[in-house]
């Protein structure tokens, strides 16, 4: 037995095609980006080194760190809508008749293509013929919000279909986890004189919070790499009002072949992720300890 | 009222009737009112596909077309490039689905039924890779797949997604790995199974539930996927629905029917998919989430 299954041969068969595609396209190119961070180029003509240059040009980038300031924006708003998502999946949870059919209505949006749903929404945010629009003018409403394009809220406007898109994943993972808390707890605090409320805040809440982290971990990174939404709606426009730190690394590098500028915003993104993950997991971590 | 009023507690209604059903009915209204705002983009983008822009731009949005458009349907599929790009997601969908399922498979299988000392060096980089953000990769591999003349075939994008798919195919299936029960395949190994006929005959029908779960997770992300074709395809011939529809939406910036046609027919595969497989949907986001 355990020399069958310990053959060699088998088992380097069984890893190796898997282990090579993950080294060659996603742990090589992550220390390549670190590498042409380093260099000037072009994309096509030969790298020059200039050692740490690209990164102090990040440093002073006023641009990047308004970029960057749009993806933290959009890292807060993303955690401050868990709370929206976490009250809806609680009252999800209590005992409500096809909360099944509720919670899958509200994932279809988050099954669809970020171009179609950027396209559609473009639609609604039509100046003159969107859906929005329409409707506030029926109302008397005149000189209705050029929501794409006024450069004070185009950042809002993007993340409206940003929580449209989200909401029901959300709902998903907090619904699970409530339904996961066990009924005897519930059932006791209920005997003992326990409100709705006190459940909810008290016991359902502290025996969630792994997966509020779990949650909170991927909204913030999630936010901070965000792209799609943004490059079809926007390209990060107008005037940069909406641009953020993928979308500066995208044009860096494909519209204006500064590959190695672009690969040390790409690097800066990985570390920042990788950072944000590590804080967010320690800061939290007290609260793990909670069992049921 | 058809609100519930469950068996279990009747004591209780008794004691407080009237308030127990006001908070009902408020809950029931907020949770349909969460719906409508999830449903609502998607009737208005059936609504106009069906019709002709004098009705887009005079009727109210969400008036039925006095004369439902079918044939924008028709005209879009057949003057575009429409059916060749939905070809493509197809292909590249179900190949990328095929390779990561099967190699994820025998990946999960090396590690949890195999021994040799480096399996836990080597599930540690594929979770370390559920952490990468896709877009501090982008540079290397253009630059990657431009070497060895792949740039514009699909054969780049297959293998991308199916690395970048392989961490979170690998961690849904090791839950389902680690419960299933051990007899069958050490009885196998007593009776002079091979490795192979052991996991392609017994391990691998097994695991029927759980790799139809993760093969519908991946075909979702891939159909939907935008960057790496946006970036790595440029022929018309080999893009995916996602980035055609994109490009062709372009050419009908004024005519809304056409754009919602366009979009309809980029959802639909999707809309079905949920309509049938929902419950295996929510199944695997739910397992592909938690863990984080």
């Amino acid at each position: 037995m355990n020399k069958v299954m310990s053959d060699k041969k088998v088992i380097a068969l069984y890893v190796l095609p898997a282990f090579l595609l993950l080294m060659v396209l996603v742990y090589i190119p992550i220390i390549l980006t670190g590498y042409y961070g380093l260099m000037r180029w072009d994309g096509i003509g030969a790298m020059e080194f200039i050692g740490l240059d690209n990164y102090q040009r990040l440093l002073q980038d006023s641009t990047f760190w308004r970029s960057a300031g749009h993806s933290g924006l959009l890292a807060i708003f993303s955690v401050l809508s868990l709370v929206g998502y976490l009250i809806i999946s609680m009252v999800l949870a209590g005992k409500i008749k096809g909360a099944d059919l509720f919670r899958k209505i509200y994932l279809i949006p988050m099954l669809l293509s970020s171009v179609a749903i950027a396209q559609l929404w473009m639609r609604i945010y039509h100046p003159t013929n969107g859906v929005i629009n329409r409707f506030l003018e029926s109302i008397g409403i005149e000189n209705t919000p050029l929501w794409l394009a006024d450069t004070n809220i185009v950042l809002y406007s993007i993340f409206i279909p940003i929580i449209w898109q989200y909401a029901g994943f959300y709902i998903l993972i907090y619904y699970a986890a409530l339904k996961n808390v066990p009924n005897e707890l519930v059932e006791a605090a209920r005997i003992d004189g326990a409100t709705p409320w006190q459940i909810g805040y008290k016991i359902k809440l502290p025996l969630i919070a792994g997966v509020i982290k779990v949650t909170i971990v991927l909204a913030v990174v999630g936010s901070l790499k965000y792209f799609d939404l943004i490059w079809v709606m926007t390209q990060g426009g107008p005037n940069g009002a909406s641009e953020v730190i993928a979308s500066y690394m995208y044009k860096q590098a494909f519209n204006t072949y500064n590959f190695g500028y672009g690969s040390a915003i790409g690097f800066f993104l990985l570390i920042l992720c990788l950072i944000v993950t590590y804080f967010i997991r320690k800061l939290t971590a007290s609260k793990e300890d909670v069992q049921y | 009222m058809g609100i519930d009023q469950s068996t279990e507690m009747p004591k209780r209604l008794s004691d407080k009737p009237i308030f127990q059903r006001v908070a009902k009915i408020i809950l029931y209204v907020f949770l349909i009112g969460v719906a409508v705002l999830q449903l609502l983009p998607l009737v208005w983008l059936f609504l106009f596909s069906l019709k002709n822009n004098q009705e887009v731009f005079n009727l109210p949005p969400l008036a039925l077309p006095q004369d439902p458009q079918w044939g924008n349907y028709v005209n879009v599929w057949t003057q575009g490039n429409i059916g060749q790009y939905f070809f493509n997601s197809v292909y590249i969908t179900a190949s990328a689905v095929i390779l990561t399922v099967l190699f994820a498979s025998l990946v999960t299988f090396a590690i949890t039924r195999m021994q040799w000392k480096l399996s836990t060096l080597v599930l540690g980089l594929f979770m370390v890779g559920l952490m990468i953000p896709v877009h501090s990769t982008l540079i290397p591999l253009f630059n990657f797949f431009l070497n060895i003349n792949l740039m514009d075939h699909p054969l780049a994008i297959i293998l991308t997604y199916t690395a970048f798919n392989l961490p979170i195919t690998i961690m849904i299936l090791l839950g389902f790995y680690y419960t299933l029960p051990r007899e069958i395949e050490e009885a196998a190994i007593m009776d002079g199974c091979s490795v192979h006929r052991l996991f392609f005959q017994i391990t691998l029908p097994m695991t029927a539930p759980v790799v139809a779960t993760t093969a519908i997770i991946n075909m979702i992300y891939n159909w939907n996927e935008f960057v790496f074709v946006n970036t790595f395809i440029s022929s018309d011939k080999f893009k995916t629905l996602t980035v055609g529809i994109q490009n062709f939406i372009g050419q009908y910036q004024t005519d809304w029917g056409a754009i919602g046609a366009t979009l309809m027919i980029s959802i639909i595969p999707i809309l079905i998919a949920f309509l049938v497989l929902s419950n295996r949907i929510v199944e695997g986001i739910t397992a592909g989430s938690v863990k984080g």
